[in-house]
């Protein structure tokens, strides 16, 4: 976005903002980096206590635990297996792709059914009082506990195991979108909906032409929740799925070989947390087209450039 | 119009994530052949390469099968998925499906695919552990779940003193970091991940000669471990299915025993993220659990059975002796008499597998 000119005045040269976002991610990156391999150096020359005391370091520093880093990007671009002729990142790449489809899948109806359930609770209070502690609750309930069942239910329906993958992720999905949608089609001052009533509105038009319009900055925030939280249920879906693709399984399985190849998981993990990323940063481009900047809330500022 | 506008791009937005959504994967489905489902314990590895082996060579379909292969999982129980009917046939190890069935699963043993345990106590050559009653004053990592019994049942045999038992993950990260004097290992998996990993002291891999290992065949507390089981609901009317079913998979592991390399492949097609030399490993193991097969692959060693049933009822794993009734040997018989070929491979010998860094 253009800077308004005089917000620049009498200050030194700067970078423009989407450079300066590329440039300040890039050192935290970096900085990040140069913390494990000096952590790590640290554990190595001390033999793992902190230096001049005799207390022990909180992580262990041996290429098991904490594989450097290079060794772990280096493994990305390795055969996945000895004599093959893909790397591992296009296995990974791969595993992602199967992944997010379900986590999408899991988003639109656990963000549809989120976005529902706040305009039903905004139509009637009684249903909100009613619900909203089973809602809450059902957000404590482990993800870990309900998964099993939901794919041993979707096997006996029928259900291709995919599927029941991304109802785990919609499970997820739907809460942060309930919460901030009802807060949002909250958000219009009582004058504004004393106007619409003055000018005969029904409720279905102060619900269409106020409220929704009103709960859209509300509701961005929130998908950005459910993005991430889309994949860590697919993920956590997948575990008890039995698939032989997609992530959990890329994880489970180098989770397995971990003392002798910890590299892997780390590789594993680094895409599992970039899948999130992504969704996130489509996301944050959709909000960008859909709603004006003054009407934005910035959560995750100058995310997508 | 401003509504109007967000509704068409967001409509326009889901329109594309859908499409790249939909562009991930698919399905397929069988054919005309009977489609029966076998339950994995865990995901393919080379453990079960003789019922992939059998799907590949297209032993299921000589016999009108349509085997589906379930992949295990995470808290996937296959005595729970056979006895829910979801699938006809399940592996499990016998003690484990002694269990489910004291809680009412209602199954039976067709076939005893393994005839020796793979569990192994396996610690550091410097720590002087040969035998169990070293085991005295140290502490020994196992894992719980229903695998530490044959540990338990040895220390009560051999009168071990101050045996510091502490729970190990499903690794050997304990046993590599130290922080256990011993550690349990599957011979074809754990074992061979310490032989994986590097010697941070000397830089190559951890050797057989730093490793001290005590085999629970040895000590005489084994139990048996992988074998088929059923539904005896569901096997009162599908005998020939079931007698079919054992033909094949005992067929497919007769191949693997005569094509390791072969095997290898299979199972590494079913999985892109295993190793190979370590499913290599794995495999020559496996082949070591079943071959011998004195009375024929999957007949059951009644003397073995007896041990396994007195370890069980003495470490209060199962509350009594579930009798005769818990295995038949009369399928698998039947089965064998239908094979051509050597179905008890007194002649097989373990080949030498060489591990590389990380099970690559």
């Amino acid at each position: 976005m253009v800077q308004p000119a005089a917000d620049n005045a009498g200050r030194p040269f700067q970078l423009p903002r989407r450079y300066r976002t590329i440039v300040s991610f890039s050192l935290i990156v970096i900085a990040l980096a140069v913390l494990w391999e000096s952590y790590k150096w640290m554990g190595q020359t001390t033999g793992g206590v902190w230096p001049g005391t005799s207390l022990g370091l909180p992580v262990r520093t041996n290429n098991r635990a904490m594989p450097h880093l290079w060794d772990i990007v280096a493994a990305l671009f390795r055969p996945a297996r000895r004599g093959g002729d893909e790397i591992l990142l296009v296995t990974l790449l791969e595993a992602a792709m199967f992944t997010f489809r379900s986590a999408f899948a899991g988003f639109l109806v656990g963000s549809t059914f989120g976005f529902g359930l706040a305009i039903w609770f905004i139509r009637s209070p009684l249903a909100e009082r009613g619900l909203m502690p089973y809602v809450v609750a059902s957000q404590t309930v482990p993800l870990i506990a309900i998964a099993p069942m939901v794919v041993i239910w979707g096997g006996q329906a029928g259900l291709p195991t995919w599927l029941a993958v991304a109802v785990i992720s919609s499970y997820l999905c739907f809460f942060p979108v309930a919460i901030n949608s009802l807060r949002g089609l909250r958000s219009p001052p009582a004058t504004a909906t004393e106007l619409m009533r003055s000018y005969a509105a029904t409720p279905h038009e102060v619900l269409t032409k106020l409220q929704i319009p009103a709960a859209l900055p509300f509701l961005f925030p929130a998908l950005k929740i459910a993005a991430t939280a889309s994949v860590i249920g697919a993920i956590i879906g997948e575990l008890p799925a039995g698939l032989s693709v997609g992530l959990g399984r890329a994880l489970l399985s180098f989770a397995s070989s971990f003392s002798s190849a910890p590299e892997k998981l780390f590789g594993a993990v680094l895409l599992s947390s970039l899948l999130g990323v992504l969704f996130v940063g489509l996301v944050a481009l959709a909000e960008r087209r859909l709603i004006p900047e003054n009407r934005r809330i910035a959560e995750i500022p100058e995310f997508a450039t | 119009m401003r509504k109007g506008k967000w509704t068409w791009k967001f409509g326009v937005f889901l329109l594309v994530m859908g499409m790249i959504a939909a562009a991930c994967g698919g399905d397929d489905d069988g054919g005309e052949l009977t489609p029966v489902n076998l339950q994995l314990q865990w995901f393919a590895q080379a453990q079960f390469a003789g019922y992939y082996a059998a799907v590949d060579q297209g032993f299921y379909e000589d016999e009108g099968l349509d085997v589906t292969i379930l992949e295990g999982a995470v808290e996937i129980v296959p005595q729970q998925v056979v006895a829910s009917g979801q699938a006809e046939f399940g592996l499990a190890w016998v003690p484990k499906a002694l269990v489910s069935n004291e809680e009412g699963a209602g199954l039976v043993n067709i076939g005893q695919v393994f005839q020796r345990s793979g569990t192994l106590m396996v610690s550091w050559a410097d720590s002087g552990i040969t035998k169990p009653e070293d085991w005295a004053d140290k502490t020994v990592g196992n894992w719980g779940f229903g695998n530490e019994f044959e540990l338990t049942a040895a220390i009560e045999k051999f009168g071990v003193q101050n045996v510091n038992l502490v729970a190990q993950n499903f690794d050997m990260e304990a046993l590599l970091n130290r922080e256990v004097d011993a550690a349990e290992a599957m011979i074809y998996n754990e074992y061979a991940q310490v032989l994986e990993a590097t010697n941070e002291a000397t830089g190559s891999l951890y050797q057989p000669s730093d490793l001290n290992v005590i085999d629970f065949n040895d000590v005489g507390t084994a139990m048996l471990q992988d074998s088929i089981w059923v539904s005896e609901e569901w096997l009162a009317s599908n005998e020939d299915v079931a007698e079919k079913f054992l033909k094949a998979s005992f067929r497919g592991w007769m191949y693997c025993r005569d094509n390791p390399d072969e095997c290898v492949e299979i199972v590494l097609e079913a999985g892109p993220t295993l190793g190979t030399s370590h499913q290599t490993w794995q495999m020559n193991e496996i082949n070591g659990l079943i071959w011998p097969s004195p009375n024929g692959i999957g007949v059951m060693d009644q003397a073995l059975w007896d041990q396994t049933i007195e370890v069980a009822t003495s470490q209060g794993v199962i509350s009594a002796d579930p009798g005769s009734g818990a295995f038949r040997t009369d399928l698998a018989e039947k089965a064998l008499a239908d094979i051509d070929g050597d179905t008890t491979g007194s002649s097989w010998t373990r080949v030498e597998v060489t591990l590389n860094p990380g099970g690559e």
